[in-house]
C-alpha cells in the first residue's frame, strides 16, 4: 500500500478479532489532523499470533490501542467475537476489556515503583475477580509462578526492586490474571537486553499455549516478529502494505517496503554483504500530509505515474499472501 | 582564543605512523557507591590502528560504555576511580590535565552518543552546535564556520542544509538528529571516533543508513573507530575486530570474521544463540541465557560467567580464566573449556548427567531443533 482493500480478510465467523477500515486521526493545534491510521483492515483467528511491523510513526501502536478502544477510533469497525466494539457504551467496553489485555514497551514505567508486586498483580481482581482474599492470593501466586517469578520471594517486594526483564514478567502476570482471550503486546521486548528478550519471547510462547491466548505482537524488530508470529502485517504510514504467513513473507517479500525493511535488518553474519546503496537520506513523510496514491511512493525505487494517482488495493499474489502494490516484486 | 591545534600541544609521535593509534592497557574503572565499590571495568586491554574499527559487544552492565567513557575521560564525579593507561598516539590520556584534555576532545577524539534527543541542546540552533567546537579549536570566523557547517551537513546527507542550520533539534527526526551528532563529531576531523550505541534509539531503516554513513566516513577519513553496541548483528558486517565483554572483563577478542566462524567463549555463543534470526523458521525456540548478569559490587569468584554457563565445572568457580590466544594467535578467549573442544563436550555431558538446569535447557532446545530438522 500502502493501500486499502479487504481481499485478505477471512470469513467473519472464523475470526476472533476483525478490523475493517479502521481510521484513527488526532486533531493537533493549528487546525491540522494527524492521520495516524488510515483505513486498515485485518483479522485474527483464535489462537493465532499476528505480528504488526513497521517504522516508528507507522501507526502500529495506535492500531493496537484502537483494538481496546483507547481511544475510540475515528471511524471503522472493530469486532471481537462478532460484537462491534466501537458501538459499545463505555461501561460495556469496560467489561469487555477483561478479555482484551495489553502489555507495554517500557516495563519499568508501566508498574508503580512504590507498590507491592502482589498488589499490582491483584489489582484487576479487586474489580472483576473473586472477592475471597485467599482465592485471590492463590491466583496471584499461580500466575507469578507461571511467568517465572518466585511468589514467595516477590510477593512483598516493591516494583522498583526488580530488573527490566522481571518487571516485564510482572506486567504479563497482571495482564493475564483475569484470563483474557487476547493479549496485545506493544513492543514488549524492545527495551530489554538480548538475553532477557529471548526469555520473554519464550515465555510468551509458553503462556500462549498454556492459557490459549491470541496475541497481537507489535514490534519494529523484524527478526523478533518473525520468531513469534504466525502471520505478519507490514504497516507504513497508517496503511497496510503486505499480509502473509510469517515464513512466506520473509522468504518472498512482495512489497518494496517489506523488502527495504528486511534488507535493513542487521544480520549476525559477517559474510553477508551489506547493501551500501540503500537510499541514504529518505525519511518517513509526515502523517499530517501523507503522499497521494500509494503512501510509500516517495521512497519507492519502482514508483511510476499510477502510484501517485491510484491507491493500490490488497491483492492475493500467492495463496494467502496479500500485497497492496502496483508493482509487486516477484 | 588559542589557534594552535592539538597536535602542537600534545606529545604526538608523528613519525611513528605504524604504531597503533590507541593502546589501552589494563584499564580498571570503579564507582564508589553507598553499597560498596562497583567494579564496572576490570582490566581491559586493546589496541586500535588508524583506519580500523573495533566493535565492543555485551549486555547492559557489561562495562562497554564505561570503558569508552574511561578512555574518553568522561566519567565525571569524585566517586570514580580509574587506573591503567590509554595511550593515544603515544601519550597517556589518563595522565593529561583537564586543559590538555579539552584540546583533544572534539578535535582529535570525538564521540557519538546513544540518544540523539538528549545529546543536543534543545535551545540552541543546529548550526551553532555543529561548529561551536570548530570555532574554539580552529579559531575560524563565523562566516567560515557557517560554510563548513553546510559542507558537513551535506556530507552527512541532510537535505537543504542552509535551512537546517537555523532549525532547533526538536524540529528534526531522530535519524536527522543523529546525523547532526555525527556531523559535530566529524567537524574537527578527529582521528579517533567512539560511537556508543549510535543506532539503538533508531528504526531499522534509519539504523542501516546511519551505520552506512559511519562506515563511509570512517573509511574516507581513515579514522580509528570504536563501535559500542549490544547487537551482534551490528558489528557483524561493519567492524574489523570484535571484543565481547562480560561483567567488566573481555571474554573474547578476535577479527570479526573469525569470531563468528569459530566462537570460543560460551558467553559469545550464548549471546549469538539468544538472538532471533530472520533466516530461522518462525516459532524457532530461542536459547535464552539463564539467570542475570552478576552483581558488580561482589562479582562471583572464578569465571564471572560461571553461574550462567552451561559448561561450568568446579575449576571455573574457583579460578579466573586468563585471556589467552587460541589458534592463530590473534584470537583471544578467556575460558577453561572453550566451545568446540573435547573438554567442552565432556563438561556438557557431565552437566547434563548432573542435571544442571542451565545445561538441560540448552540440551532440550538443541534436541528439539534437531528433531524439527529431521522432520522437515
Amino acid at each position: 500500500m500502502a493501500g486499502s482493500g479487504k481481499a485478505h480478510l477471512r470469513p467473519e465467523d472464523e475470526t476472533l478479532i476483525r478490523v475493517e477500515d479502521l481510521v484513527v486521526e488526532y486533531d493537533i493545534p493549528g487546525g491540522d489532523t494527524v492521520k495516524a491510521v488510515s483505513g486498515i483492515s485485518f483479522d485474527i483467528k483464535a489462537g493465532e499470533t499476528l505480528g504488526l511491523v513497521g517504522e516508528s510513526g507507522c501507526g502500529k501502536s495506535t492500531t493496537g490501542k484502537a483494538l481496546i478502544q483507547l481511544p475510540k477510533p475515528s471511524s471503522g469497525s472493530v469486532k471481537h467475537n462478532l460484537v462491534e466494539l466501537t458501538g459499545l457504551s463505555s461501561e460495556a467496553m469496560r467489561r469487555r476489556r477483561t478479555d482484551l489485555q495489553m502489555i507495554f514497551q517500557d516495563p519499568i514505567s508501566s508498574l508503580n515503583p512504590l507498590r507491592k508486586v502482589e498488589d499490582i498483580v491483584a489489582e484487576p481482581m479487586k474489580i472483576w475477580g473473586p472477592k475471597d482474599k485467599s482465592k485471590q492470593q492463590e491466583m496471584v501466586d499461580n500466575i507469578l509462578d507461571a511467568v517465572g517469578i518466585d511468589p514467595e520471594q516477590a510477593r512483598g517486594k516493591l516494583a522498583h526492586e526488580f530488573s527490566g526483564g522481571q518487571c516485564q514478567r510482572i506486567s504479563i502476570a497482571r495482564s493475564l490474571i483475569l484470563d483474557p482471550e487476547v493479549l496485545i503486546c506493544d513492543e514488549p521486548v524492545s527495551a530489554l537486553d538480548v538475553s532477557m528478550q529471548a526469555q520473554i519471547l519464550n515465555l510468551l510462547e509458553d503462556l500462549k499455549k498454556k492459557y490459549h491466548l491470541t496475541l497481537v505482537f507489535i514490534a519494529h524488530d523484524l527478526a523478533v516478529v518473525k520468531n513469534i508470529s504466525d502471520k505478519v502485517a507490514v504497516m507504513y504510514l497508517g496503511k497496510l502494505c503486505e499480509v502473509a504467513q510469517s515464513d512466506e513473507l520473509y522468504e518472498n517479500p512482495a512489497h518494496p517496503y517489506s523488502k527495504l525493511l528486511l534488507d535493513s535488518c542487521p544480520e549476525p553474519d559477517p559474510t553477508v554483504v551489506i547493501d551500501q546503496t540503500v537510499s541514504d537520506d529518505d525519511e518517513l513523510p509526515s502523517p499530517i500530509n501523507p503522499p497521494s496514491g500509494c503512501r510509500f511512493r516517495t521512497r519507492c525505487p519502482f514508483a511510476t505515474e499510477i502510484c501517485s494517482t491510484e491507491e493500490p488495493q490488497m491483492e492475493e499474489i500467492r495463496p494467502n499472501h496479500y500485497v497492496a502494490c502496483h508493482h509487486p516484486l516477484t | 582564543m588559542n589557534t594552535t591545534t592539538a597536535a602542537d600541544n600534545v606529545a604526538v609521535d608523528a613519525d611513528n605512523s605504524t604504531s597503533p593509534l590507541l593502546v589501552v592497557e589494563d584499564i580498571h574503572t570503579s564507582f564508589m557507591v553507598p553499597g560498596g565499590e562497583v567494579k564496572a571495568v576490570r582490566g581491559v586491554s586493546f589496541e586500535l590502528n588508524q583506519g580500523k574499527t573495533l566493535g565492543v559487544v555485551g549486555e547492559s552492565g557489561s562495562g562497554k560504555t564505561v570503558l569508552a567513557r574511561s578512555v574518553m575521560r568522561l566519567n565525571l564525579g569524585n566517586n570514580v576511580i580509574t587506573s591503567g593507561s590509554a595511550k593515544f598516539r603515544g601519550s597517556n590520556i589518563l595522565d593529561l590535565r583537564p586543559k590538555a584534555m579539552q584540546k583533544l576532545w572534539g578535535n582529535e577524539i570525538a564521540m557519538v552518543f546513544q540518544d540523539p534527543m538528549t545529546a543536543l541542546n534543545p535551545l540552541v540552533k543546529v548550526g551553532r552546535q555543529v561548529t561551536e567546537h570548530v570555532r574554539h579549536h580552529l579559531g575560524i570566523s563565523k562566516k567560515e564556520a557557517r560554510s563548513l557547517a553546510i559542507d558537513l551537513l551535506n556530507e552527512v546527507r541532510i537535505p537543504e542544509p542552509e535551512n537546517r542550520l537555523d532549525s532547533y533539534p526538536h524540529e528534526l527526526s531522530g535519524g536527522m538528529r543523529q546525523r547532526i551528532c555525527i556531523a559535530i563529531a566529524l567537524a574537527c576531523e578527529p582521528t579517533l571516533l567512539f560511537a556508543d550505541e549510535p543506532t539503538t534509539a533508531l528504526d531499522v531503516t534509519v539504523q542501516h543508513q546511519i551505520l552506512n554513513l559511519l562506515n563511509r566516513e570512517q573509511e574516507t577519513r581513515e579514522m580509528g573507530m570504536v563501535l559500542v553496541t549490544h547487537d551482534l548483528g551490528v558489528v557483524a558486517g561493519r567492524t574489523d575486530e570484535t571484543m565481547v565483554m562480560y561483567a567488566g572483563n573481555v571474554v573474547e577478542k578476535s577479527s570479526t570474521k573469525e569470531l563468528f566462524e569459530d566462537m570460543q567463549h560460551p558467553y559469545t555463543e550464548a549471546l549469538f544463540r539468544s538472538i532471533p534470526k530472520t533466516n530461522e523458521r518462525s516459532h524457532t525456540r530461542l536459547t535464552a541465557i539463564a539467570g542475570r548478569p552478576p552483581d558488580l559490587i561482589a562479582p562471583p569468584s572464578g569465571c564471572s560467567f560461571s553461574p550462567r554457563c552451561p559448561y561450568v565445572q568446579q575449576k571455573c568457580r574457583e579460578e579466573e580464566p586468563p585471556l589467552i590466544p587460541v589458534n592463530n594467535g590473534s584470537h583471544f578467549s578467556a575460558c577453561w573449556f572453550p566451545v568446540g573442544t573435547e573438554e567442552n563436550q565432556e563438561a556438557f555431558r557431565k552437566n547434563v548427567a548432573a542435571g544442571l538446569p542451565q545445561t538441560l535447557v540448552i540440551e532440550e532446545t538443541l534436541t528439539k531443533s534437531s528433531e524439527k530438522e529431521d522432520g522437515v
